[in-house]
Formats: structure tokens, C-alpha cells, sequence
């Protein structure tokens, strides 16, 4: 009962944080000061504000689940490969786009496309792409939010009415403060978070009488020695998934965001502390995770271990319908909170679960950037902003707000899927498909409009093509099936986890086709015109 | 010369991120609990902020931030509006001077 009041304390919090910053907006019906906050935000916001922005449900609850089944592989799979690439686009990148966004008013990603590349439909295409990829990744939260609050109350709100709740708190907050309000929220979230990886570490190692008997434990026993080495995992799958972060800068919440800083000089702080944060909330994540194993008296814990074994033992023999029932079992989203649960003091649950929900609650920056691209990209942009004037932008912005989170809390209902797969066989290998636009938008002066629209229609397709393959072929419960092989080489598999292509995540040949069509088409078609050509580059 | 310096930097930090001499190893556990695959990876991130905070030492591109106050005003509104254009593919473009600019019990790869 007691983590219950906690985490409805926190997010009563919440919501008062967004409230305040509605009522200390001076042009709140002004677009640029509802979507940006008037790019004035200095550099502890942004840093926290972006950093929680990135870390959706999956940074805490699916990293400890992922780990629980994968090990340790998990920190350098997503943690560590991002720790490099996600400042590094920044510094390249995201700079750039705040130069550019400064320089020419530019609110959206799409809105520097258009003006980049001289088109307006091709435009429009975009949107609906970066918006279908960005849905799944806004359902996640809703998800993350139903089972952080049903578990951190043991059961007592219902998965309905935690999505539910969770739900209308980051609309509601959204709704009225705008970037500003999502901005200090985040911050909130993200100091609030960073502290709980600390303290669960602390706490959860007390409890289970220091780590050091738990690792030997897990090393003694066939069944967990892999979970402590990489294993599990091949390197060429490892390798692939440095090409996921790819996906952080392409997410038009991340470009939307780096409008907001008020100074360039902002992004140096978040460019140096950004390992720092990773290091600092997914270590402990993961080694908990890791060591839930060996949690005892945890009875959820054990039945999802039982789960795996009877998975390993008894898969191939089993029906895929058996296969999916027995992974579902074995999901470990909620194997922190049952950590904290079994070892914390109530009041102690309480705030952690706060900073657990503090994570899960990021989907405020996708809802809000959602609704700026639907208002800036096709709103304004077919002339609703000059028949209707600003104001009714921003309060079509505040409706559109409303029915994608009805929306998003509706599917989330009905979809099964854990967190993690969700979000990164769809909406992530989709974005660092996507990438290659920014850069050649922003480095490649021979880049043109009919290059980044075929490979944005190629984004589609393949995400697409992955989706109905995963679909249409069950999981196996052992060694990847190969479903096409040349020469006695494995060109598409169906994994346990996914798809293979010649051994990697679908997400490599996806980028790189993308870059590739990007490059032939834009070779194969004329460029902008000398006077957009000097607005962006130099010398032509 | 100092710019393919950090290129190459970054791209050897890239190479390490492939550990593969750690890869089914587990011993020695550092401070008695830590796989020493987890623990390359801590240090591993520890080495991304020193390279980060050569590259805004050395490469900050600070030449991006000339003219954005001065020509902010006049150009967002060209910049803007001719984004936000109103219709058809072929608009007229506004003339700037322009500055610089799960798994289960099953292997994940299986």
C-alpha cells in the first residue's frame, strides 16, 4: 500500500511541475513557445531533459528483463554502444540542426527537409513515415506505465488502470506545459532515476547478503554460467546492434529537442555527460538484473526461471502457440520491482518505484513531438495556421495531444508484446534506417528530395517486410531456421529473438540500403537550386 | 591533421567496442563480483567521455554559431515560411547570404 501512495504522490508531482510551467509561459499561445520553449533552455535541462527523453520504459525495466534472461551482455549491447554514438550524433549532428533551426525558424525535422531539398509533398511522406515509426515507441510508455504501477502495487491497480492513469498524467502535463513543462518533468524524472540506480544497487545487494556468493552462485551452475560472459549473443549480432543508437538522433523528438537548447554551447555539457548517465543507470540495471537469478523466496522469479528451463528443454518438442506462452512467461520486465519488492523497506519501494515510473514515464517528448509535427508539417503547412491563426495551431497541437493518447492507450490494451522487442524491431531499426537523411541533408551537397524519398519509402517497406516475416513465421524454440540460403550461405533466418540477414540484425542492411538508395537516386536526379545551395553550405 | 586524428580516434574506439577476447570469459571477477566483460564495458564508457571531451576541446564547431543571432529574425521567417510553403513542389525559394553552416532460454542470434 505504502509504494502505492508513493508513486501517486510522485506523480500528483508531476503533474504540478507541468501545470507551473503552463502558467509561467508568458506566450502560451505562441507555436515556438508551446513546441520549443522558446529554445531557452540551459544546459542542466537539456542535458537531463534529453538524456531523459531517450530513456524510455525499456532503460530500466527492459534492460534488467533483458539482462535477467540474456546476462551481461545486455550493457554492451545498448548501453555502452550508445554511450559512443548517441554524443557523437549530437556533436555532429544535432548541432547543426540547432544552427539551422536558429537560423531559418525551423520547429520540425520535416520542415528542414522541405526547405533543405525544395519539395513539399515528398515532405508530407516523411512525416507519415517518422510518425508511423514513432507510435509504437509512445505505446511503449503506456505499457511500461501499466506494468510498473500494477507490479509496484503488488497487484492492486490493475494493468488497464495503471496504462490508464499514467496515461492521463503525461497528457495532462503535455497538454498544458508544452516543451517547457516536458522539459522540467524530465529533468525531475531523469535526477530522480539516476539516483534510484544507486540506491536499488545498495539495497537490493544488502538484502541478498553482497553480491560476491551471488556471482560465484551464477558461475557454479551450467544453467547460469553464460548469463555472466556475452554467450548468449554472437558477435556479428553484437556488432549489428551498434547500429541501433543510429536511431536516437533520427527520432524527431531527439532533432525536435535540440531546437530547444538556447545556446550551441549547451550541447558540450550533454555531449561529455551523456556516458556518464548511461553508465550510471544501466550498470546497475543490468548487474541486477543479472543477478535476479539468484534471487530466493521471490516466487514470480523462480516461476520465470522454471519458464527458460522447460523453454530450453522441452522447446523443439512443443507447439509455436506452447513456445509463445512459455517466452511470455519468461518475460523479465518486472524483475526489479519484484527485486525491490522481496529486499527494500516499503517506504524505500515506494521511492524507487517513483524513480522506476520516472523512467517509464518518458513517452511525454514522442506524444508532444508527435502533435508538433501534425501541427508544424501538415497543419500549418496546408494553410491552417493562415486561416485559422497561431493560436488555433497550438490549441490543434493540444487536441491532437488528447486522441494519440487515446489512441496510443487503446492498443496498448491489446498488445501482448514485451517492451523491448516492440520497440526495437520496429520503431528503432526504422529510425537508423532514417539517419542517412539528416546526414546527407546536412553534410551531402549532391543530395536531393528524390533520393531521401526513396529512401524513406525503402524505411517503410523493410521495417514493413520484417514485421509480416516475424508474423508469418513462428519463433523457433532452438538454432536460428534459415528461410533463404545461397551457396549454402544463411541469407534471411527466422531467430528466436527475430529476423537474420546473413547473420545480423535486419537493422544494418536496412541503413545501409537506405544510405545506398539515398546516394544512387540523388546521383540519378537534379539538385535544389545555387540559392538554397548557398543557405546551407559554404561554397557550391 | 588534428581532425583525422580524433576521425581516427573515435574509429578505434568503435574497434574496441567489439571485445570479442572477453567474449565467454568471466573470470576474473573485479571487486569480487564483476564479470570482467561488464567491467571492459564500464571502462569502455568511462573512455567515450574522455574522447567526447577531446572532440568539444578540440573540434567544437563553433563557426555554426556565427551570424545565428543577428541573422535569426529576418531569416526564420523566410526560412519558416517557405517551409511551411502551401502546396505545390515547385516554390521560390528565399535569397540569404548564407553563413556556414528476449529472449527466453534461447540464445538471442539463435
Amino acid at each position: 500500500m505504502i509504494p502505492t501512495v508513493v508513486v501517486f504522490a510522485y506523480l500528483g508531482v508531476v503533474l504540478y511541475i507541468g501545470i507551473f510551467a503552463f502558467r509561467k509561459s508568458r506566450h502560451r499561445e505562441e507555436a515556438e513557445d508551446y513546441f520549443l520553449a522558446n529554445r531557452s533552455l540551459g544546459p542542466y535541462v537539456f542535458l537531463f531533459s534529453l538524456f531523459g527523453t531517450n530513456m524510455t520504459a525499456f532503460a530500466i525495466l527492459g534492460s534488467s528483463g533483458h539482462a535477467f534472461n540474456n546476462g551481461i551482455v545486455t550493457f554492451g549491447l545498448m548501453a555502452s554502444s550508445s554511450a559512443l554514438i548517441i554524443p557523437l550524433s549530437l556533436f555532429l549532428i544535432g548541432t547543426r540542426v540547432w544552427a539551422l533551426g536558429k537560423k531559418y525558424g525551423f520547429i520540425t525535422p520535416v520542415q528542414m527537409f522541405r526547405d533543405r531539398w525544395e519539395c513539399s509533398h515528398i515532405g508530407t511522406v516523411i512525416f507519415v513515415v517518422q510518425a508511423a515509426l514513432l507510435i509504437p515507441y509512445i505505446i511503449i510508455g503506456v505499457m511500461g506505465g501499466g506494468t510498473a504501477l500494477s507490479a509496484i502495487s503488488g497487484g492492486r491497480v490493475p494493468y488497464w488502470f495503471g496504462g490508464a492513469v499514467v496515461a492521463m498524467v503525461v497528457m495532462s502535463y503535455v497538454f498544458f506545459g508544452g516543451m517547457r513543462g516536458t522539459a522540467w518533468v524530465n529533468t525531475f524524472q531523469t535526477i530522480l532515476f539516476l539516483c534510484f540506480g544507486a540506491i536499488a544497487l545498495i539495497v537490493i545487494g544488502i538484502g541478498m547478503g553482497g553480491f560476491q556468493q551471488s556471482a560465484e552462485a551464477l558461475l557454479g551452475s551450467p544453467g547460469t554460467a553464460p548469463l555472466m560472459t556475452r554467450e548468449r549473443i554472437s558477435p556479428l549480432y553484437f556488432f549489428s546492434y551498434t547500429f541501433i543508437p543510429l536511431s536516437s538522433i533520427a527520432f524527431p523528438h531527439i532533432t525536435i529537442f535540440c531546437l530547444t537548447a538556447r545556446k550551441m554551447n549547451q550541447f558540450k555539457k550533454t555531449v561529455v555527460l551523456y556516458p556518464v548517465c548511461m553508465l550510471a543507470l544501466w550498470m546497475p540495471c543490468v548487474f541486477l538484473g543479472v543477478m535476479a537469478n539468484r534471487a530466493t523466496g521471490v516466487p514470480k522469479i523462480e516461476e520465470k526461471i522454471e519458464a527458460r528451463r522447460a523453454l530450453a528443454t522441452q522447446g523443439p518438442r512443443l507447439t509455436a502457440d506452447e513456445r509463445d506462452n512459455l517466452r511470455a512467461k519468461t518475460a523479465g520486465d518486472d524483475v526489479l520491482l519484484l527485486l525491490l519488492e522481496r529486499y527494500a523497506p516499503l517506504w524505500l519501494a515506494g521511492l524507487l518505484g517513483a524513480g522506476i515510473m520516472a523512467a517509464v514515464m518518458a513517452s511525454d517528448s514522442q506524444i508532444l513531438a508527435l502533435s508538433t509535427m501534425f501541427t508544424e508539417d501538415v497543419f500549418a503547412f496546408y494553410g491552417g495556421k493562415k486561416r485559422f491563426g497561431e493560436a488555433a495551431q497550438v490549441h490543434t497541437g493540444r487536441l491532437f495531444i488528447v486522441l494519440i493518447t487515446i489512441f496510443a492507450y487503446a492498443v496498448a490494451l491489446r498488445a501482448p508484446q514485451n517492451i523491448f522487442d516492440l520497440a526495437v524491431q520496429y520503431a528503432f531499426s526504422g529510425y537508423s534506417a532514417l539517419s542517412p537523411l539528416l546526414v546527407a541533408a546536412l553534410y551531402w551537397k549532391r543530395s536531393t528530395k528524390w533520393g531521401a524519398l526513396a529512401s524513406t519509402i525503402w524505411c517503410a517497406v523493410s521495417v514493413a517486410a520484417v514485421a509480416l516475416f516475424q508474423y508469418l513465421v513462428p519463433a523457433p524454440a532452438g538454432p536460428p531456421v534459415a528461410m533463404w540460403s545461397v551457396a549454402g550461405v544463411d541469407v534471411l533466418s527466422r531467430t528466436a529473438g527475430g529476423t537474420a540477414v546473413f547473420g545480423l540484425m535486419p537493422v544494418v542492411p536496412m541503413t545501409i540500403i537506405s544510405a545506398l538508395l539515398l546516394i544512387l537516386v540523388s546521383l540519378l536526379t537534379s539538385r535544389p537550386g545555387q540559392a538554397t545551395m548557398r543557405r546551407y553550405f559554404h561554397a557550391v | 591533421m588534428k581532425r583525422a586524428l580524433l576521425v581516427i580516434i573515435v574509429g578505434v574506439l568503435y574497434v574496441l567496442h567489439q571485445d570479442f577476447w572477453f567474449w565467454r570469459a568471466a573470470h576474473p571477477l573485479v571487486f569480487g563480483f564483476l564479470p570482467v566483460g561488464l567491467f571492459y564495458h564500464a571502462c569502455y564508457t568511462v573512455a567515450t567521455v574522455l574522447v567526447m571531451m577531446l572532440l568539444v576541446r578540440i573540434a567544437w564547431p563553433s563557426e555554426l554559431e556565427e551570424g545565428v543571432g543577428e541573422e535569426r529574425g529576418r531569416d526564420a521567417e523566410r526560412g519558416r515560411d517557405a517551409a511551411r510553403g502551401g502546396g505545390g513542389e515547385a516554390q521560390v525559394r528565399p535569397l540569404s547570404p548564407s553563413p556556414p553552416l528476449p529472449l527466453s532460454a534461447e540464445r538471442e542470434d539463435t
